[in-house]
């Protein structure tokens, strides 16, 4: 076989579906075919279209009250009229976590989306310039690396007051450096490439390097990072509020809060612990599978 | 004059401690006191063993490197002297052809995104769909490669986008670093191949950096042979394969076995003992006296050579002080069973 034959035979292995797209198309073939994703989306647009239709979906509204049906210590379970039970004042169960979904979607997006846009800016920073700016942004990013997130959201809570402000400022502040250190690492790497170092022996400007080169190639593990972080926002607040940190308001319907309602009652009543703990275990688990399948997806070792 | 003209080239990389206060305990050689030159036209090929500073000479002459020291002479402009600005418009006449030519392309810009970055960068304005279908094709790349992305090529037609992301300015000079390395060896003589032809076609002046002798022996006219960051031997290509006079490229050259048993069979062989020792503590004297099977007492520890052209060979020049006795036979290597030890701790690497 001569040496023009071979390399023809090495190159026809690619598959012709590969050979229509990039690496984005790429990505996203391979996320169609992992289950992992398909029961991660589904469960993820689920969470999303419940949070966002709430006052369609929910046969009541979240603070509507049937005190004549409740007594201390009785709450009255599932029926055809109140399909998950009433809670300990008297609210329809499933309204209240169908209305809940909302909260948890707001904190998590608004805290990601606050900690991220702080995070990346910062790991940029410190990714694009290196040398001293860099050891200066990571410092920074150290200290607030070493507040556990439990005691900010107690500094943060008695600063600004209990409310969904205070937790979603307080779970913001923890992604920061998480996201500040994973794109600056990432960035740091992909500066040392050889197509970063080409695209310099071209004189390509320094600026459009690490914008149009370094930083597309960095995002994939901050992409990942924001999907998982989505879960762990959820889970966060749901902790917070179960401590008693979150919002002080009870006629807010939040998951964690509604599972701290029920202690005084699980032993009468431990379904009303049941739903908000499913809930939020759903959830969070929507969010880690479709991470861990973007992962996945995203890792050009794994690539075919 | 010379198209590329280095002198005394040293890249030291310092070696920091410390984490807040950091303190430069010392620095790893890479490059220490190199001097070339290559006529225009020529091709200049650099060997030399892994860790021996070549691929850091090659990213230094382009400026990619902080020059310690010495300087690059380019056309008769020195390029460490040259602004910023000034420079960047000079890298349009030199470029530069990378070892794994997948990671030498960015993977998220296609072929043709890839092969017009240059010309958008020097100022040329678009549309570039011409050139690009104009470099593809000097390269042996079908058109509708232009819409392709990197990881759906095979090595070798990588390297040909390399390649042509390399003369799409029309640059003067390339510095090639393992232009073939990475590659199946079915293919290294396609690319190998097409070097020389895109040299004819185009003019191209070649540094082409490899540890592959048979390579460089093929494409170069000169040849300069480095060891621990400096050059030890230089010399036109058949004279160096010929007539070897450093004891380390005679060595070198000894590895290649011979396509005839009868001859492998007597031939003598030199197997050099131990490492490279570290550029960050290179050894007194000349840097090879460590591993040197022709070593002589205290004179080869002592004094450093200089690289020197000598009466037996002319056009030939090496940096050994025995060079002339070496080539007349008057010093015979060492034989194997002698021990490696050596009072300069080579041997403890």
């Amino acid at each position: 076989m001569s040496v023009a034959q071979f390399e023809a035979v090495e190159s026809s292995a690619v598959s012709p579906q590969e050979a229509a797209g990039g690496l984005g198309r790429d990505a996203l073939r391979r996320l169609r075919r992992s289950p992992t994703a398909i029961v991660g989306a589904v469960l993820v647009t689920l969470f999303v279209l419940v949070a966002v239709f709430a006052p369609l979906l929910a046969p009541y509204e979240p603070n509507f009250q049937r005190l004549d049906l409740i007594r201390p210590g009785v709450y009255p379970g599932p029926s055809s009229e109140f399909l998950l039970g009433l809670d300990q004042l008297g609210r329809d169960e499933l309204s209240r976590i169908i209305y809940g979904a909302r909260y948890s979607l707001l904190i998590g997006v608004v805290s990601l989306t606050l900690g991220a846009a702080v995070g990346i800016a910062l790991g940029l920073l410190a990714g694009a310039f290196g040398g001293w700016v860099d050891s200066l942004v990571m410092r920074i990013v150290d200290v607030m690396l070493a507040i556990p997130s439990l005691l900010l959201a107690i500094g943060v809570a008695a600063l600004l007051g209990r409310s969904i402000t205070s937790v979603m400022i307080a779970i913001a502040v923890v992604n920061v450096p998480i996201f500040a250190r994973l794109l600056r690492g990432s960035m740091l790497a992909q500066r040392r490439s050889d197509y970063a170092l080409a695209a310099r022996s071209l004189g390509v400007p320094r600026s459009r390097i690490v914008l149009q080169h370094v930083l597309p190639n960095s995002l994939s593990p901050v992409i990942v990072q924001g999907t998982l972080a989505l879960a762990t926002a959820i889970i966060e607040a749901a902790g917070l509020a179960y401590l008693g940190l979150g919002s002080a308001d009870p006629s807010i319907p939040e998951w964690g809060r509604m599972l701290a309602d029920t202690q005084n009652s699980l032993a009468t009543a431990p379904l009303l612990a049941l739903w908000p703990g499913l809930a939020i275990v759903l959830s969070v688990m929507g969010f880690y599978l479709l991470g861990e399948a973007l992962r996945e997806a995203l890792d050009p070792k794994l690539r075919r | 004059m010379s198209l590329l003209e280095v002198r005394g080239l040293k890249v030291h990389f310092p070696i920091k401690k410390g984490i807040v206060l950091e303190r430069t305990v010392g620095a790893v050689r890479a490059v220490d006191g190199v001097d070339l030159s290559v006529e225009r036209g020529r091709t200049l090929g650099i060997v030399g063993e892994s860790g021996c500073g070549k691929s850091t000479l090659g990213r230094a002459v382009l400026q990619l490197e902080p020059v310690t020291e010495g300087s690059v002479v380019f056309d008769g402009e020195d390029l460490g002297t040259l602004k910023p600005a000034a420079m960047r418009a000079m890298r349009k006449r030199m470029q530069m052809v990378f070892q794994d030519p997948l990671a030498s392309l960015d993977p998220r810009q296609s072929v043709s995104s890839v092969l017009s970055e240059p010309l958008r960068t020097h100022g040329e304005k678009g549309p570039y769909d011409k050139r690009v279908r104009e470099l593809l094709d000097l390269v042996g790349l079908p058109s509708t490669a232009a819409n392709r992305y990197p990881h759906e090529f095979s090595g070798g037609q990588r390297q040909r986008v390399g390649i042509a992301r390399a003369i799409a300015l029309n640059p003067e000079l390339i510095i090639a670093d393992e232009p073939v390395s990475a590659l199946d060896v079915s293919i290294q003589a396609q690319v190998v191949n097409l070097l020389e032809e895109l040299q004819q076609r185009l003019g191209l002046t070649y540094v082409v950096i490899a540890h592959d002798l048979a390579v460089v022996r093929h494409i170069s006219d000169d040849i300069a042979v480095m060891y621990l960051g400096a050059v030890v031997e230089v010399a036109p290509s058949d004279s160096l394969y010929d007539e070897p006079l450093h004891p380390y490229t005679i060595a070198l050259l000894s590895a290649i076995p011979i396509p005839d048993p009868e001859v492998e069979d007597v031939r003598e062989r030199i197997i050099l003992r131990g490492d490279l020792p570290s550029a960050a503590d290179p050894p007194p004297g000349c840097r090879f006296h460590t591993r040197c099977p022709f070593r002589q007492a205290t004179r080869c520890h002592d004094e450093v050579p200089v690289l020197r052209e000598i009466a037996v060979a002319p056009g030939h020049q090496v940096a050994c002080h025995w060079a002339e006795q070496v080539h007349s036979g008057a010093i015979t290597p060492e034989r194997a069973a002698v021990p490696a030890a050596d009072a300069d701790g080579a041997a403890a690497v």
